[in-house]
Order: C-alpha cells, then structure tokens, then sequence
C-alpha cells in the first residue's frame, strides 16, 4: 500500500503534478532562474482564436459592458473641474458560472478532457471552484473542489460556505478543510488518488482563457466610444486575472492601455493564521495574496504559474474594505446592479482613479461576480460584525483590518492609495536573489529575464542587485 | 441517533495532528489540527458519532467520524445591518437634490 503521510506525499509532489497537469515544466527550464514564458504560453496554451471557440461552446464570454452614468457624475462631482473620467464595467457575473473565472475553467475543463481524464479537481476557495464544477457538469467530467473553509471553532465564511453550496449546485464533491497550507497535501493525496486533472488557476490554459476578456473589452469600448480605453482597473490577487486581461489588450493592439491592479488592504492579517481566518471579510481580491503573488509567481500549485503580473502591471493600488461594501451598495443603488463584493475591488479603486483622469478619458473595471445568500455585503458585514468587527462610517484610512471597517462617511473620501511599484519591483528581485542558491553572478540571460519579469531595463535590474 | 444506508450524510476526520503540522505554519494554526468534513451516501447502517464509510457524489469512497444526517446549507443573508441603508440614501441626496459640488 502507499505511503499517505504528509512527507511521503509531499516527497512525490512533482511526479503527481506532472501526471495531473499533463505539462513537461521541464521543457521550458532554461538557465538558472530563467524559464521561457512565451513559449510555454504558445506550446501548452491556445491562441486567441481557439479559446473563443472552445468558451463559444459553453456560453462563456461576450458579457455586456455597461457604462456607469451615475457614479460617473458622483465622480464628477468629488473631482476637480474638467476631470472624472467616464466609467465603464464589464460584467463578468453574466458568465455561466456568476464570474470571470468560467473563462480560466472553461479552457482547463476543455484541455483535461481533450487529454482523456476522468476528472478535474481544483484548490480553492473563491469563484473558480464554482466555475470549474459548471464546465465539468457541461462536457460531462467528475469535480472535485478542495477548499479552506472553517476555522478551528468550526465557523465558516459565508462567501466560502456560498461557494460550497454552489459547486454541489453543480454536482461536484466538495472536500472542506480548516485553514492552514496543507491543503495542498490533501490536495496532492486527492490527485493521487482519483487521476483526476489538476485544473490548476495557473497553468497556461487557465490563463490564456482570460485573455478573451482583455480582447472583449477594447473591442466593446472602442465600438461603443470610438478609442481604445485610457485605463483598466483588475482585481488582484494570484495575478492571472490581470496577466490574462493584459495579454488579451495586447494581441488586439491596445498596447497603450495602463493596467491597474487593484487589491483589498488586508495588512497585518496572516492568511495561514487560524485566527485571524475570520476576521477577513474578504476572502479574494486582497493583498494577502496579491502581494506575494506579484513579488514571487511561482509559488502556486504548479511548478511555474502561468500568472505573471509584474510583467503587465503599470500601477498597483490598495482600497478598503469599507470602500469596497460602500461601493457594492452604491452600485446597486444608482446603477440598478447588484453584484458580489469582492469582484467591486476593482470598481471602487476605479471610482478613485477616475477623478484624478479628464472627463474625456475612459476607465474601465473589468469585472462583476455573482450575488447571494452568504456572498453579498448584508452577511458579510452581519458575520464581521458578530465577530467583533467595529463597524461605522468615518475616514476609510483609520480602518485597521482585522479590527475595524469603516464604511466611508461621504464618498469623496474613497481614495485609492498607491503601493509602491518600485518596493514591489526591488522585492521580485530580491527573491530572485534567493532562489539562485549560490553566490555567483547573474548571468546576462538571468538579467534580461528579470528585466521582462519586472518590467525594468537590465541597467535597472542591475542597479538593484547592487 | 441511526442513520440508515443510502443516507445523505456528513462525515469528518482529522488530517494532521498538531504535532504533524507544517513548520512554517503560524503559532496559533499549529496548535490545532488540520480538520476536514466531506458529504456523501452512507454504505452501512450507523450510529451518529461512529466511524462511517460513504460514498461521495463522484463515486469515491471515503471514511469518517459520522456527525450529521442530512446536512443543510446555514449560510443566509445575516442580520440586518443598519448603516447600510444610510448609503443609497446619502448618495441620491448627493446626485439628484444638489448637494456637493
């Protein structure tokens, strides 16, 4: 019989990936640190053309875009004369699924069933476990969802209990955990197991699947304004929403377009604290990931995560949690949408950004995600407050995660406040450093990937390592 | 109580122990275990609180501490939450009765 302990199982970790993704990582190993990104993307990916088609088959993608009239004239009026830039939202929640993730499992579900498995398992909490278990159920393959759920005590996020609640909707088993990293050894023990698929969140096809959505919104705003947009904002937290958009604005030619990725400030909060587990209200979308995602890719469940968003990333802000529900409400109040939370990260860092643009300028959020009992801003805020989160309106930058949201007392005070790209850069760089293991130089080709993955000049990256 | 065979139920188990917890895990995650639940159909006749063996939805079969017949989805729309009516209101007095700017 096998040997199930957690070592014996993480001891076997890279050939029961290599079985569930059905990609030779090996292949695009070059030097040192250096992996080739676009080829892997080619060779284990699909191109444009074919991820339509294959989304085409299961009615994901072509969601609306709606321009924002009213929070656009909010905007308007906070900003100074002549700037508020016109906002545009592309509402991903019409996806299958309720979110943008059905593109990223729609192109994962496809491939496994293409490469002949039974069964497609994915780790996570959040939107793609339930997009995952809606393509299973459409191309007739088992699903098996591994989440982080409950704390210690037994109480679980009502997003995350939500999210359950629909994957078994969709005729999936759900596996739930307590929290802490060793998901990933029942994740792997699962994978063993079944032979099932690892659709991964960060393997090439996953995000090649976002790339549609990047595609989607030029040519929607282009044929409903005339140009291209000034700005789009992402949520970001493992960075293949923003690799994917940013790719997809790319091969339509929008090569000018600053892409913003927008998190939830979540600072101080530890995600593998039992803890502080449910002293987040946001369980996606925040900091906790998107920071160390963003300094460090490959840190996922796959040997090289396919996410990549320092590489596109011109700007990254933070926002609150406060302003994020302040605006969730706003937008069903004046804009007659009512969406999930956590998909408005972006919107509200938009509502932000827009005023310091000219009127003239277009910013656009780049997605919605569905609503619901346990996934909407009444029990999550219900469920912060019976937890002794002190919940009132005041200035959103006295908010202290983990202790308080503060709802912001007029909405002028919405403001998305800028992390700093060059600490972000100079911080990938630094785990570079570590992961070369030695004390020889970079080699030239190792400064130049750095350079592309950082989105510096080599002369830059070489100033940093001094 | 006894659940009867064929059964929609909720099983649980325990992972890791805290003593076989990972190391870089923090203090306070390490010192409890790593706890899992999983919902299936009962293959045997079983007392609530006894181990049970089940059969998952996609057909694979698992064993656990029997802890729940007929599971049900808790999660609602919370209590009502009072500030958030104050939202739609201030802002439609801002945008429509000229207020602001």
């Amino acid at each position: 019989m096998m040997d199930r302990s957690y070592n014996a199982v993480m001891s076997r970790k890279t050939e029961i990936m290599k079985k569930a993704v059905g990609i030779d990582y090996d292949t695009f190993e070059k030097e040192g640190i250096v992996f080739d990104y676009e080829a892997m993307m080619r060779e284990a990916g699909y191109s444009l053309e074919e991820i339509k088609k294959i989304q085409g088959e299961t009615g994901v993608g072509n969601t609306p875009i709606y321009e924002l009239r009213n929070l656009t004239n909010l905007a308007r009026k906070m900003a100074p004369a002549g700037k508020g830039a016109r906002i545009f939202l592309k509402d991903e929640a019409s996806n299958p699924s309720g979110s943008f993730k059905a593109r990223r499992a729609a192109t994962a579900v496809y491939h496994a069933k293409k490469l002949g498995y039974k069964g497609v398992i994915a780790a996570t909490s959040g939107n793609y476990g339930a997009a995952v278990a809606s393509q299973a159920a459409m191309l007739g393959l088992k699903c098996i969802i591994v989440q982080e759920c409950y704390d210690s005590q037994g109480k679980g996020q009502p997003e995350i209990v939500e999210k359950a609640r629909k994957c078994e909707a969709y005729g999936a088993e759900v596996v739930q955990l307590t929290v802490g990293p060793e998901l990933f050894y029942s994740f792997l023990n699962l994978l063993e197991e079944t032979g099932y698929f690892n659709a991964s969140l960060y393997t090439p096809f996953g995000i090649a699947g976002v790339e549609t959505l990047g595609s989607e919104l030029v040519e929607q705003i282009v044929e409903k304004t005339g140009k291209q947009p000034d700005v789009v904002v992402c949520t970001n937290a493992g960075g293949g929403n923003l690799t994917g958009t940013a790719r997809g604005m790319r091969k339509v030619g929008a090569e000018g377009v600053k892409v913003v990725g927008a998190s939830v400030n979540l600072k101080g909060l530890h995600m593998a604290s039992d803890t502080d587990f449910n002293k987040k209200s946001f369980t996606t979308g925040h900091t906790g990931f998107g920071i160390p995602f963003t300094t460090n890719p490959d840190r996922s469940d796959v040997p090289r995560s396919a996410a990549r968003p320092l590489r596109y990333m011109d700007r990254y802000v933070t926002i609150t949690q406060g302003e994020v529900f302040y605006m969730t409400e706003s937008l069903a109040q004046l804009e007659g949408l009512e969406r999930g939370p956590a998909g408005n990260t972006s919107l509200a860092a938009a509502f932000s950004i827009a005023q310091e643009m000219d009127e003239d300028q277009i910013i656009v959020v780049q997605e919605t995600e569905y609503t619901g009992a346990g996934k909407h801003i009444q029990p999550q805020l219900s469920f912060a407050r019976d937890n002794g989160i002190d919940l009132h309106f005041g200035n959103p930058r006295d908010e202290i995660p983990g202790k308080s949201i503060i709802l912001p007392e007029h909405p002028k005070m919405i403001k998305a406040v800028d992390l700093d790209m060059d600490k972000i850069r100079q911080s990938y760089v630094k785990n570079m450093v570590k992961k070369k293991s030695d004390d020889r130089e970079f080699s030239d080709e190792e400064l130049s990937y750095i350079a592309v993955e950082t989105n510096l000049t080599v002369e830059e990256v070489k100033g940093r390592l001094k | 109580m006894l659940a009867k065979k064929g059964d929609w139920v909720m099983i649980y188990n325990i992972v890791l122990e805290p003593k076989d917890r990972a190391p870089q895990i923090p203090e306070d995650t390490k010192k409890v275990p790593l706890e899992m639940w999983i919902k299936g159909f009962l293959l045997e006749d079983t007392e609530v609180g006894e181990m049970a063996d089940i059969e998952t939805i996609v057909g694979r079969k698992v064993s656990g501490k029997l802890i729940e017949i007929h599971p049900n989805h808790k999660h609602n729309y919370g209590n009502h939450v009072p500030e958030i009516l104050q939202i739609g209101k201030t802002l439609k007095e801002l945008l429509f009765d000229g207020e602001g700017k």
